[in-house]
């Protein structure tokens, strides 16, 4: 009850630049992601930006679900994600023009640095009881359709069900491992 | 900055001021301008008519492991070849709950490889995450620095003749972009026998410092240069071993090729290099392919290709549909990373919590360059032997240890050190520290032949001798052979009487004019004495006999 005046207190200090804040949030986009160094290779493509109302297209979807091992499954998941969009365009209400933006609350913190001493490691056995698989001390990850099986274990761990037959496994490009490394111990 | 021109596309070399020297290339030990299969000579021998000219354009990111007794964000240890998964601790493992605490000596390693190469340090540097999914990364994402990494703005200067070609001037710069830290990942090794995919995570976590390069380089000559001066510079600094076939020192290369005057070609990484030697040809080979594809009227694609070292080629590795799309993210758990200098140095802080860059650069260790120079000055020796000198491992502190216990003179200690021990050690390949003859050994050798009581082709065999190991010194060798220099002059004017006397007709032709069988009557004066005698002296004594 006592957040109604509350609630009129803000309303009412919105300024002409907020009180237009539902249209910025139509207007959301989504950040580009950056690409490092180079030369003029081609630099990524960002996926086409949603249209006014946080409409997300397909390809976005595709996109998202490639990146970070997500499936949305069906069209419920998909509109939890455009309120979810919604929810955090509210943001653009605040004006930050001339203010530097915090990357953590640390960012006054003294960055602790360690003594380069040996202190960890040495504990195998323990490591190894995470792992479905082991052979010979070392962890287990069969190619192809196993990479995939890290993948969904990984997705699984992040609260997201995966089922086997909706993944998409086609669309990933990753480096072939039997290419991935010269320097190898026989 | 314009880039040299490639003006006949032949493997192996570039054309910058003239001809890259052959020397060069020797100095990388490659067997002579190779062959690589799949080039047809036709194009590699005249420009076309109407052909116009290419320019290639090399750059490179390096990834040097830091010598460090720990890893980067924990307390596991850095050693090469351990048990599988020994050297892993909860965090590398990416266990949950875990945090990473940051290696100082890690910072200080990048601080004074970012002030040898003239980088600016930056005083705030920042930590991101880079995600990728891969089985050798545990947690998903690697730490590094994207934003604002520790160090930026450097240049490397190398040289680019050597031997005749070799002058102070000759040197060509490269700028470096950036230096930033990041974590190594673990090794993927494939069982194909099972058709598994075993992982090693006792690399992952190991700090590593990005080097990365600009494309100012245009051959793989070049290239090669810059990352031994690099070697050279991380080594004497003791940040990294920077051994490549170790793994300690990574480099993939951005290859394109473009006209003068024209925009920068697409470009290809080539990655899978595993020696200097490699990495030259590799880049060489790979600027061929592009020029023979846009000349055939085909395009470049920007791939990603690992060298073959058997084939001498480099093949596609995967297709990039689309570049990889890492999410950057700041790494939240890790606060920025401040530097200070003398100025800026709170009062009363925690010595063992402040990084001081100017400390830093007041301790840093005398630079490849500078020893170079300084060797020249101090001994005499022309620059290039200075240049062989800090070249090969541990031949620089053997010289030195050569020049303390001797009294020859440097040029000739030079000479035996460059071309008769070097030599040996090459043909037998053995390092320096593997050399069967000590510093002590070769200064008493020299020191004997310098004072004349042995003649350069007994020294020659007495160092023989020596590389046997038999536990013998050069004195005792000279005793027990019988080597020591003839030096009363009338022993030698007896021998060389008897050689005449018994070599009349010679005798005869020399006085009627012929004096092509001076040298007959010197060897056999040479034989008579065994070896013992200086030959000089037995030619100006068989003279005045003669006259």
């Amino acid at each position: 009850m006592w957040c109604r005046p509350l609630q009129s207190v803000l309303r009412t200090g919105l300024t002409p630049v907020t009180r237009s804040w539902k249209a910025k949030v139509r207007a959301c986009r989504f950040a580009k992601s950056e690409s490092v160094k180079g030369q003029s290779g081609e630099l990524p493509t960002p996926p086409p930006a949603s249209r006014p109302g946080c409409r997300v297209s397909a390809e976005l979807i595709e996109h998202l679900e490639r990146l970070a091992l997500v499936d949305f499954r069906n069209q419920e998941g998909v509109e939890r994600l455009h309120k979810a969009v919604e929810f955090a365009g509210q943001l653009r209400a605040v004006d930050t023009d001339g203010v530097a933006p915090m990357e953590s609350v640390l960012e006054d913190r003294c960055l602790y640095l360690r003594t380069d001493n040996v202190v960890e490691g040495n504990c195998v056995e323990d490591l190894l009881q995470n792992s479905q698989q082991t052979v010979e001390d070392y962890f287990v990850a069969p190619p192809g359709a196993g990479m995939r099986g890290i993948l969904l274990r990984h997705a699984e761990e992040v609260g997201f069900s995966v089922d086997g037959f909706n993944f998409s496994w086609g669309n990933i490009s990753l480096p072939k491992l039997s290419e991935q490394d010269p320097v190898t111990p026989s | 900055m314009a880039a040299p021109m490639l003006q006949w596309a032949r493997a192996g070399r570039c054309w910058l001021l003239g001809p890259c020297p052959r020397r060069m290339i020797l100095l990388f030990a490659e067997p002579g301008p190779g062959r690589v299969r799949g080039q047809s000579s036709a194009a590699a021998q005249e420009p076309r008519p109407g052909a116009q000219e290419w320019a290639a354009v090399v750059g490179l990111e390096i990834h040097v492991q830091i010598s460090s007794n720990s890893k980067l964000f924990s307390g596991s240890q850095v050693t090469f070849l351990a048990p599988p998964n020994s050297l892993v601790s909860f965090f590398d493992a990416s266990l949950p709950g875990t945090l990473p605490v940051l290696n100082r000596r890690c910072v200080e390693a990048a601080v004074m490889t970012g002030l040898a190469l003239n980088c600016t340090v930056n005083k705030k540097s920042l930590f991101d995450r880079k995600h990728y999914f891969y089985a050798d990364l545990p947690a998903g994402y690697q730490i590094t620095q994207q934003r604002r990494p520790i160090a930026i703005n450097g240049s490397l200067t190398y040289s680019l003749g050597v031997g005749a070609l070799w002058s102070p001037s000759a040197t060509k710069t490269v700028r470096i972009k950036q230096i930033q830290l990041e974590q190594d990942s673990g090794k993927s090794l494939h069982d194909d026998m099972r058709s598994q995919t075993l992982i090693d995570l006792n690399r992952a976590g190991v700090g590593l410092m990005e080097v990365v390069m600009e494309p100012d380089m245009s051959c793989g000559d070049e290239a090669a240069t810059a990352v031994k001066e690099l070697q050279l510079i991380l080594r004497a600094l003791g940040t990294s071993q920077a051994n490549m076939a170790e793994g300690q020192l990574r480099v993939d290369a951005n290859v394109s090729v473009h006209h003068p005057g024209e925009p920068l070609g697409v470009r290809t990484e080539v990655k899978n290099l595993n020696s200097i030697r490699f990495l030259a040809k590799a880049i060489d080979y790979e600027i061929q392919r592009q020029i023979k594809e846009l000349e055939n009227g085909g395009k470049i694609l920007n791939e990603t290709r690992a060298f073959d070292e058997k084939l001498g080629c480099t093949v596609s590795m995967r297709d990039k549909e689309g570049k990889q799309d890492y999410r950057f993210m700041p790494e939240p758990n890790l606060p920025p990373l401040i530097l200070y200098d003398t100025e800026s140095l709170p009062m009363g802080a925690d010595p063992q919590q402040v990084v001081n860059i100017d400390r830093i650069r007041e301790s840093l260790p005398e630079l490849p360059s500078v020893t170079r120079e300084r060797l020249v000055e101090q001994y005499g020796i022309l620059p290039e032997h200075s240049f062989a000198l800090l070249n090969e491992d541990g031949l620089l502190e053997f010289f030195q240890n050569v020049m303390k216990e001797t009294r020859a003179e440097p040029k000739k200690v030079i000479g035996w050190i460059l071309s008769t021990f070097l030599g040996y050690l090459k043909q037998r390949n053995l390092a320096v520290s593997e050399s069967p003859v000590s510093p002590s050994s070769l200064a008493e050798l020299l020191s004997l032949l310098d004072d004349k009581v042995i003649s350069q082709p007994a020294a020659q065999q007495v160092f023989e001798e020596l590389w046997q190991n038999q536990g013998k010194s050069p004195g005792q060798i000279v005793q027990e052979k019988k080597l020591e220099l003839l030096h009363q002059q009338e022993e030698l004017e007896e021998i060389c009487q008897a050689v005449l006397d018994q070599h009349p007709q010679e005798v005869m032709a020399v006085k009627k004019g012929n004096h092509k069988v001076v040298n007959k009557l010197i060897g056999l004066a040479r034989r008579a004495t065994l070896g013992r005698a200086d030959p000089v002296k037995i030619k100006q004594i068989l003279e005045k006999q003669l006259q």
